[in-house]
């Protein structure tokens, strides 16, 4: 892995939507190695957290840098390659297949696409590669989220409620993705409703209420 | 697994962009089996309103091709690039492909699928309106330059609706007075050949509006993704 080595470095930053207040002084730093659990209540702000981290959303103040690269700035869009965001909604295209969906981010990444059949098999689902993803279950919409950044190896893993709807198979997936990204050097931060599961993968934890990191 | 490859040029990245919407096009068929029958009813039910006289419908034919088309065509392009989701946005944003490629692969797409929607529905007006088509070494030029002018303007009235839906209504405002120099393009150039005339004014200034969109879009292609 290539940047700084402070991965993602918050300082009293704030997000605002018109005048509701979203996020307000949070501080956070991951360095490689970490992996940051994040608790919180629905609409504390945990998904804003992840989009403000995924560069996604823009801060309203404070200094805020991921690979250092100020999002302020306009090389905040330089790295968004070497970030994995999985978030509540798959990013998929209905009438796509499941392979076509992988092979449009393969193309993007320059990667061919045998590498989107590779990282459909590792999530166990060579056998519905051609289907179409408005035919698939939730949970096989979601399994190709994770062959997505499986296959994009990014170096900062967001997972948004990574748990949710999974069965036992897939739950191992999670756990799997975030240990790889983790033993190459990079970081993962999970915001999540489930304590046991998060705890037991994260190096340390965070609980977010009203907007404020604690 | 794998890490990302090399970062693809300017070029595939667009390419990317016209495979992939292309794709969803073939797979949803909502230009050739929803818009573009629709735009076919909509040129058969004038002769059906003003009656089958045979002068008044050859005279009013290319007018009657013209509006169809620019009204369906940038309804094509706009749809083709306002239906993403929100989770589909940030995935695309993520891929770190370059806004201003997303812009122009998006408008390729477009473009081409205009050209079909031209194609076929110019053969249509030929057939209801018995129109005669004239002028064969500018008649292409002219359906390619409102072609490609639409899908710039759609996808960029497209890329300000997905900004919020405020905007949606800001969109008739773009369209609107940037659509009637490409009208008043066509529809002029066709009629300048016709009498005889040059056409070369009309061409320019569908040109010209052209590479005016194209510019605005690359160059406001990166703040609208921002605030999509």
């Amino acid at each position: 892995m290539s940047g700084s080595t402070t991965l993602v470095d918050l300082e009293k930053v704030s997000v605002r939507a018109g005048a509701v207040r979203i996020l307000e002084d949070v501080s956070l730093t991951v360095h490689p190695g970490d992996a940051v659990g994040v608790f919180g209540a629905n609409g504390a702000g945990k998904t804003t957290l992840l989009r403000l981290i995924a560069t996604l959303q823009p801060p309203a103040g404070g200094r805020c840098s991921v690979f250092g690269a100020d999002m302020y700035a306009a090389d905040r869009f330089d790295i968004r390659r070497r970030i994995g965001y999985i978030g509540h909604t798959p990013g998929l295209y209905p009438e796509l297949t499941l392979l076509e969906n992988l092979a449009f981010v393969a193309d993007a990444h320059g990667l061919p696409e045998s590498e989107a059949r590779r990282a459909l098999e590792l999530v166990g689902l060579s056998g519905a590669a051609d289907r179409r993803t408005d035919h698939s279950s939730h949970g096989m919409q979601r399994r190709t989220e994770f062959a997505r950044v499986l296959m994009t190896g990014p170096d900062l893993l967001l997972l948004d409620e990574p748990h949710s709807a999974l069965d036992a198979d897939a739950v191992d997936l999670v756990d799997e993705l975030v240990h790889r990204t983790v033993e190459r050097g990079g970081a993962a931060v999970l915001v999540s409703h489930d304590r046991d599961r998060v705890n037991s993968l994260a190096t340390r934890t965070h609980e977010i209420k009203d907007g404020t990191l604690l | 697994m794998t890490d990302a490859g090399a970062t693809p040029g300017f070029f595939a990245q667009v390419m990317t962009i016209v495979r992939r919407d292309l794709l969803r096009e073939r797979r949803s068929g909502e230009v050739l089996w929803v818009t573009l029958p629709f735009g076919a009813i909509a040129l058969l039910l004038v002769p059906l309103a003003i009656g089958t006289d045979a002068p008044t419908l050859q005279r009013i034919g290319p007018g009657m091709f013209w509006v169809i088309v620019m009204l369906f065509g940038v309804l094509i392009a706009i749809r083709q690039t306002s239906a993403e989701t929100q989770a589909q946005r940030d995935m695309v944003a993520l891929t770190g492909l370059d806004p201003a490629a997303i812009f122009v692969g998006r408008s390729t797409a477009s473009f081409l699928l205009l050209v079909v929607f031209q194609t076929v529905l110019g053969a249509v007006t030929i057939v209801l309106y018995n129109v005669t088509p004239t002028g064969w070494a500018v008649l292409p030029v002219v359906l390619l330059l409102a072609a490609s002018g639409l899908a710039l303007l759609g996808t960029l009235a497209a890329s300000i609706v997905s900004t919020g839906r405020s905007a949606t209504a800001l969109v008739p405002l773009l369209v609107a007075p940037l659509s009637v120099p490409l009208l008043l393009g066509a529809t002029q150039a066709l009629e300048a050949i016709r009498l005889g005339r040059s056409s070369l004014v009309w061409v320019l200034l569908m040109a010209t509006v052209g590479l005016l969109l194209a510019v605005a879009g690359i160059l406001s292609a990166r703040p609208l993704q921002e605030t999509a």
